[in-house]
């Protein structure tokens, strides 16, 4: 974390931690350089309460112009790098102006803090909540530490989900019903359905079921849009005649998806969809996308 | 380019397996260290060797049986690992994870086995989930394999009754209707195979398929060993279903090979009960189906079935089994327009044997049968397919083996009409077959109805039958028919005199019939037949005079003349000759002088006539001397004409050697032993001389043409009817005639002009032995001997 004491030496540490840092549950967050890092999760509306240790270096004073503490919900797009978007952005002052000669701990809370958004990690765009906290300095620079955590938001069962049916073919050549269970899929729910060949004049070789992300940032003439296939998930082997049905079980729990997100600020969203792919002898493919949304389940359990 | 492929193929099986093994390999080194993660990653990937396209099924199976053995150790790691507390649940879901269909279904039939045995679930919801999962795979080889081992896995853990895995209420029903699921899904596949890639390889795709068959059909095994399919269950819910799926699938090779597999695995007994359901789908079948060879064999089975144990039988009385089968027969004859008749003709045939075996005492079922046959064959006239008429045979001669009795058979109405259906040859055959069952069994046919009914069954042997042509016949299989049926004029026989002069009477009709070719082989046995009778009658003496009787002797001579005659004009003198001489001596015994006569006179016309072959001759004048010498009914008169016609005709014969031989045995005819009436010495001496004087030109002539003296053969001949004749007591037979005779054969012999004969030599040197041996005898024949010198 204090990469840069070898090099400039700051004169003091600073840490942050939480009061229930010890209890609140974890999760791994990918970081700039592609590890992985344990950090604390939150949700909306939460408190966020904890302390910040400030210890000078052996024998050094810093002299500052206030400590302050920020939270920090920030939206970044990769095109538009280093400029931020604080979406949130909460204060507290620790101290005045003045010197420090030996460790100083400074309690914060921020209570029923307003998180609407979830941290996302995307292709094109970051969604992050930070903790900041600043030792303004005169002629020197600030003395600033981050804590990364991360929210996440739940939802409870919709009260409406409704299959997804459809009837799609290409004339003459492939007439085909399809059934998903539900439009509303959780993180870690189960996509059931069936596929019934109505009509088949084409020689399909296999089928399969692709999720797939939608990310689009941006808006107007600067959207961009950035699609992942994050699941290929084979239903069929073979060519099936008419009247057969042939039934679909995904469990999405192995893939890393998150909720749906749409706009975001008016940055961004990310949409799920489900493609169903037939491929034929000649690797032709024929396919129909629909949207899912997916949702963070509370868990109650 | 067919070793290419197959190289080519060898290759593919060679990667898979190496694929395959390299990954089970890493598999089995996670399950060392129960790694599940690993153990799932690596046994899909092997799993994923089974996706290839490029193997034929054969290839394919060998693959298929790798990945078996390496499931079978994963199914241990996953049932440790619930036994170590992971979760079955979490287990089953985990393995669903993987990406590929196959090798997750693979997994998930793994897994869902151990979670059946865990019975965390019901068994037959597992078993459902698994069954309607495997949908995915529709690609046919791959699909019947992937659920053949649905099927392995799951065959002992069936929710049958008595099992453990036996639920509440009813679960047999689901196992039941998970293996008839699993059963309909596989036929489809397996016929959804002979579409799969192009045409021309058709035939191949066939073969193929056919190897995979029993994949489909273990199925039904299956069915078969659940406990809880009783026959109720049968009848309402399996047979319907699976002939549902039969029927429905309109496929040639799957329709035949299901049916018998119906057959096969399910017991007689359910057959039997539900008779009429199965028969029922047989007319729906395709129509290039074989439904007779698979007819047959229910037939057969159920025959078996009848023969095994008596109490089966009012089990077939109470379904109406023959009704039933002879209905569907007739339906199924109808659906399928284009069966060739041999295809029909089986099917009767089969009929036939089942009846046989159930019904043995209703013949008119066995008629019925053949009724049916007759009008499947009418309008369509002689049988030309080779097939159709052997099978025509198998049916006409099933009852023969059965009753082992042509009694039966005769009475059988439409016996005749479906033989008539037979094309000439085979006609002969099943002919054949008739008469051979005869005399096989010894039967006796008794009456003359009969005879006349056997002899219209046989009439292909008896008679030319139209177009038939001659030269098409092989000499040797006409002399054996024709042998056979003489053998079979010999098993009519009636103790009864006058229903055995009527069964003559129809006989005669019917071989007279015959023609030329035949009758040296039919008449013979007939001739002695009657001869027979007459015998018999002699044996009854004449009491019966006093009636109008219709078999006498006379009648009986009378009648054997014309037959006779008949034959004489085939013409085959030498027989006719033979059998005149017989009904002469048969004629003599019954002291019928004017017949006797009769006869002999047709003989010496004969002879005259029609006999000029000179070693034919020969014969025929030995055969007359022979006979004549021993009648005792003619009077002087008519014995002197005869035998001196006799004895010219011995005179008359080309050869010297034979002259001299037919003369000396002319001498017998004037010296009878136990006649006292002819005892002419004088002729007899007449005859010997004159057979001397013969022997001697002979051996006059022997030296003229080929120089030195021939063989003293003759004259030792003669030397020895010197010697009977002097010991029967003829007077004209003297000792010096018979010392001279020794002399001169003796110096015949010493010349040195003589040929040496060993044969002769010996011949001699016995007949003196025989003198010295009279001669030592003593008594009354030593003393005759006495004066001669040897």
């Amino acid at each position: 974390m204090n990469y840069l004491i070898g090099a400039f030496k700051p004169p003091c540490n600073i840490s942050i931690s939480f009061v229930d840092g010890r209890t609140r549950k974890q999760v791994p967050l990918k970081k700039e350089n592609g590890q992985s890092m344990m950090v604390p999760l939150f949700q909306s509306q939460e408190n966020i309460v904890g302390e910040v240790v400030i210890e000078p270096i052996q024998g050094k004073k810093v002299e500052h112009n206030g400590v302050k503490i920020e939270l920090l919900g920030q939206i970044e797009l990769y095109f538009d790098r280093g400029n931020f978007y604080d979406f949130t952005s909460l204060v507290r002052e620790l101290d005045v102006p003045g010197e420090l000669y030996e460790r100083k701990t400074y309690p914060f809370e921020f209570s029923t803090v307003e998180m609407p958004y979830e941290s996302y990690n995307g292709v094109n765009v970051r969604l992050r909540y930070i903790l900041k906290v600043t030792i303004s300095r005169n002629y020197v620079g600030n003395i600033v530490e981050y804590q990364d955590f991360v929210v996440r938001n739940y939802t409870p069962l919709p009260s409406i989900n409704n299959s997804i049916k459809m009837e799609v073919g290409i004339e003459d050549c492939l007439h085909i019903e399809f059934e998903y269970g539900k439009s509303k899929y959780h993180l870690k729910d189960v996509i059931i359905g069936k596929i019934y060949f109505l009509l088949v004049r084409i020689k399909i070789k296999n089928m399969e079921l692709e999720i797939r992300r939608r990310e689009s940032t941006g808006s107007g003439p600067n959207t961009y849009v950035e699609t992942e296939t994050l699941a290929k998930f084979e239903l069929m082997d073979g060519a099936p005649v008419r009247g057969e049905s042939i039934p679909i079980r995904l469990f999405l729990s192995p893939y890393e998806l998150t909720p749906t997100y749409r706009n975001i600020n008016n940055k961004f969203s990310v949409k799920y969809y489900l493609n169903l792919v037939l491929v034929d002898e000649e690797d032709r493919r024929y396919f129909k996308q629909q949207e899912i949304t997916v949702y963070r389940l509370l868990e109650t359990s | 380019m067919m070793s290419e492929v197959a190289q080519d193929e060898e290759k593919w099986l060679g990667a898979g397996i190496a694929g395959l093994q390299q990954n089970a390999f890493y598999m089995h080194r996670a399950l060392d260290s129960n790694n599940l993660r690993d153990a799932l990653k690596y046994s899909a990937q092997m799993l994923s060797e089974l996706r290839t396209s490029r193997l034929s099924p054969h290839k394919y199976y060998e693959l298929y049986m790798r990945a078996f053995d390496e499931l079978r150790k994963l199914e241990m790691f996953f049932k440790e690992e619930t036994r170590r507390g992971c979760s079955i649940v979490d287990l089953y879901e985990l393995v669903q994870h993987a990406g590929n269909i196959l090798p997750r279904l693979y997994l998930l039939c793994t897994v869902g086995s151990v979670y059946i045995k865990s019975k965390e679930a019901p068994a037959k919801d597992v078993l459902k989930d698994l069954v309607e999962m495997c949908r995915g795979i529709q690609h046919p080889v791959r699909g019947l394999f992937l659920r053949s081992y649905l099927s392995q896995v799951s065959r002992d853990k069936l929710p049958d009754i008595g099992s453990e895995y036996e639920g509440d209420a009813d679960t047999v029903v689901d196992a039941v209707e998970f293996v008839l699921q699993n059963f309909t899904e596989m036929n489809k596949l397996w016929v959804r195979m002979q579409h799969q890639g192009p045409a021309r390889e058709k035939e191949k795709r066939e073969k193929e398929r056919s190897e995979l068959r029993d994949l489909v059909g273990k199925n039904l095994h299956v069915l078969s060993q659940i406990e809880g399919v009783d026959l109720e269950m049968y009848k309402e819910t399996v047979l319907p279903r699976v002939l549902e799926q039969v029927v429905n699938c309109k496929d040639e090779l799957a329709q035949y090979y299901l049916m018998d597999c119906i057959i096969q695995v399910f017991p007689d007994e359910y057959h039997l009960q539900t008779l009429e359901t199965l028969l029922g789908a047989y007319p729906q079948l395709q129509p290039s189906v074989d439904v007779k060879t698979v007819l047959s064999q229910l037939m057969e089975r159920l025959s078996n079935y009848a023969a095994s144990s008596a109490e089966a039988l009012p089990e077939f009385l109470q379904v109406e089994a023959f009704a039933k089968l002879n209905n569907a027969i007739g339906k199924v004859i109808e659906a399928q327009v284009d069966m060739p008749v041999a295809g029909a003709v089986t099917l009767y045939s089969s009929l036939l044997t089942f009846t046989l075996h159930v019904h043995p005492d209703r013949l008119d079922y066995v008629d019925q049968v053949l009724g049916a046959c007759v009008k499947k064959l009418s309008g369509k006239g002689k049988l030309e397919d080779s097939r159709a008429t052997k099978q025509i045979v198998a049916l006409l001669s099933a009852p023969l083996e059965k009753y082992n009795d042509i009694m039966t058979a005769l009475k059988l109405s439409n016996y005749p009409r479906v033989m008539e259906y037979l094309d000439n040859g085979t006609n002969k055959v099943m002919a054949v077959v008739i008469i051979q069952s005869i005399m096989k069994n010894n039967t006796c046919v008794s009456t003359a109805d009969k005879v006349e009914a056997l002899f219209e069954l046989i009439k292909g042997l008896i008679k030319d039958l139209d177009g038939t042509f001659d030269d098409e016949l092989d000499e040797e299989d006409f002399k054996e028919e024709q042998n056979s049926v003489a053998r079979l004029i010999q098993m009519l026989y009636s103790d009864d005199p006058e229903e055995m002069f009527k069964i003559i009477c129809t006989v005669r009709k019917h071989i007279l019939t015959g023609g030329p070719k035949r009758l040296p082989f039919t008449a013979p046995p007939l001739v002695f037949s009657a001869l027979k009778l007459v015998r018999r009658l002699q044996g009854q003496d004449e009491n019966v005079v006093g009636e109008e009787a219709l078999a006498t002797p006379k009648k009986i001579f009378q009648f054997l003349n014309q037959i006779i005659e008949a034959l004489s004009t085939v013409p085959t003198p030498e027989l006719a000759l033979r059998l005149y001489l017989q009904c002469a001596e048969a004629a003599n015994d019954s002291d019928l002088e004017p017949v006797a006569y009769e006869f002999f006179t047709q003989a010496y016309i004969l002879y005259e006539e029609e006999i000029s072959d000179s070693k034919a001759q020969v014969t025929a004048i030995h055969l007359i001397i022979g006979t004549l010498q021993r009648m005792h009914v003619f009077g002087v008169e008519n014995r002197d004409t005869l035998t001196h016609k006799a004895t010219g005709y011995s005179a008359k014969l080309l050869k010297k050697p034979d002259q001299c031989r037919a003369v000396y045995a002319c001498s017998h005819l004037f010296w009878v032993d136990d006649q006292d009436s002819v005892k002419d010495g004088e002729r007899v001496l007449l005859c010997l001389k004159r057979a001397l004087r013969i022997a001697n030109a002979a051996q006059q002539m022997t030296n003229a043409t080929r120089g030195g003296s021939g063989s003293v053969t003759l004259f030792v001949e003669i030397l020895n009817k010197y010697l009977y004749f002097f010991e029967k007591g003829n007077p004209q037979v003297n000792i010096a005639a018979i010392q001279g005779l020794i002399e001169l054969i003796t110096t015949e012999m010493q010349s040195d002009t003589s040929t040496q004969d060993p044969a002769a030599d010996a011949f001699f040197a016995s007949t003196l032995r025989y003198i010295q041996f009279q001669k030592q005898k003593g008594g009354v024949i030593g003393e005759k001997y006495e004066p001669i010198k040897v």
